[in-house]
């Protein structure tokens, strides 16, 4: 595939980067990354990797946009207000880079349709606001060997970690099982600051980047954890994969999807 | 001055910068070690920048012809893959 004209220059800033170059670029054109959720760290995710020229980006989420959503997922406007999340992600991808192409996935995920999802992706990245879909998410990738960001949002903190299935420790490997239901307020209950999501979700879009192009260490086998109260990055070193993991040990006691039950007033459906 | 012979041409005198060095960089990424591409470039910005630039990432820099008409022939050799 040569470049044109046009790529040449709208990747021109990626292409000069020694350790990024033509091939690189073509690596990025080539790639398929899924974003789990359109919400607060879909969005800027989405927006770098739209505009990096990530060739194939699918985006899953089952809501609509609504107002209280504007003050951190920048990727919708005002204008977009009971549209499908995943239809406007998809229009404002489009209009950042007409190279992309956008599949969408108006749904929840559930064990029912995750695995059909994720197969022809090569990144998943987690943009979920939900326990049950963060560890359905882990398993399945887990179970699919799909690399995986991870990460959460919560008022003012954010975490983040890349797992890689085989190779480094995955979610559940640090987080055994969900907390119960209504023991961790969520971010709508909580509040969350809106540059957090752009924080933590542009450090996801950094990860899928440099593990298509194959650039430097990936956030494998650590946790990094952001207060932006205090202005403090920790980078956590974690203990090695699968020793005892219930769905990542070479010996798993998970071996089927589990659909975790939502706490009821965050479920809304369409 | 031997005459050197180029395994590929380009003509970047139709773009400016970065575009000169990109277009420079991607037709060398193409190539093999060790072969040579021959770069037809302007005076001023691009000749001040893009030798210095390739020679950063590595390359070599075998010669600089001045066509006498405000554009230059740059000869580059590959180095590394």
């Amino acid at each position: 595939m040569a470049f044109t004209n046009e790529q040449l220059e709208r990747y021109s800033r990626h292409i000069i980067l020694k350790e990024i170059g033509a091939k690189g670029q073509k690596k990025l054109l080539n790639a398929k990354v899924l974003i789990i959720g359109a919400g607060g760290l879909g969005a800027p995710a989405a927006l770098y990797l739209a505009a990096a020229g990530v060739g194939t980006i699918g985006i899953a989420d089952a809501d609509v946009v609504d107002l209280s959503n504007l003050q951190r997922q920048v990727i919708h406007t005002t204008n977009d207000i009971g549209k499908r999340k995943v239809d406007s992600a998809a229009e404002t991808m489009r209009a950042i880079n007409p190279d992309v192409t956008v599949n969408t996935y108006y749904d929840f995920v559930s064990s029912v349709n995750i695995m059909d999802m994720i197969k022809d992706y090569d990144f998943i990245l987690d943009g979920t606001d939900n326990f049950p879909a963060k560890f359905l998410i882990n398993d399945a990738c887990v179970m699919a060997k799909k690399p995986l960001s991870h990460a959460g949002i919560i008022r003012f903190k954010g975490q983040l970690t890349t797992i890689l299935p085989g190779e480094g420790p995955c979610y559940r490997c640090i987080f055994k099982n969900p907390p119960p239901k209504d023991a961790v307020p969520t971010c709508k209950q909580a509040g969350v600051i809106g540059a957090m999501g752009g924080v933590i979700g542009s450090l996801q879009a950094m990860e899928a980047v440099k593990y298509i192009t194959g650039v430097g260490e990936l956030l494998s086998g650590y946790l990094l954890t952001y207060d932006a109260l205090k202005m403090e990055f920790h980078k956590i070193k974690l203990p090695p994969r699968g020793k005892g993991c219930a769905v990542c040990s070479d010996t798993p006691t998970i071996t089927e999807l589990i659909d975790y039950e939502q706490a009821a007033c965050d479920m809304k459906a369409h | 001055m031997a005459a050197i012979t180029p395994d590929d041409k380009i003509d970047i005198t139709d773009v400016v910068c970065p575009v000169t060095f990109v277009k420079t960089k991607v037709a060398l990424e193409e190539m093999d070690e060790g072969q040579i591409l021959q770069v037809h470039i302007n005076d001023g910005e691009p000749i001040q920048n893009v030798p210095r630039s390739i020679k950063e990432e590595g390359h070599k820099v075998l010669a600089i012809d001045d066509n006498g008409d405000g554009t230059y022939e740059l000869f580059i050799e590959k180095v590394g893959d």
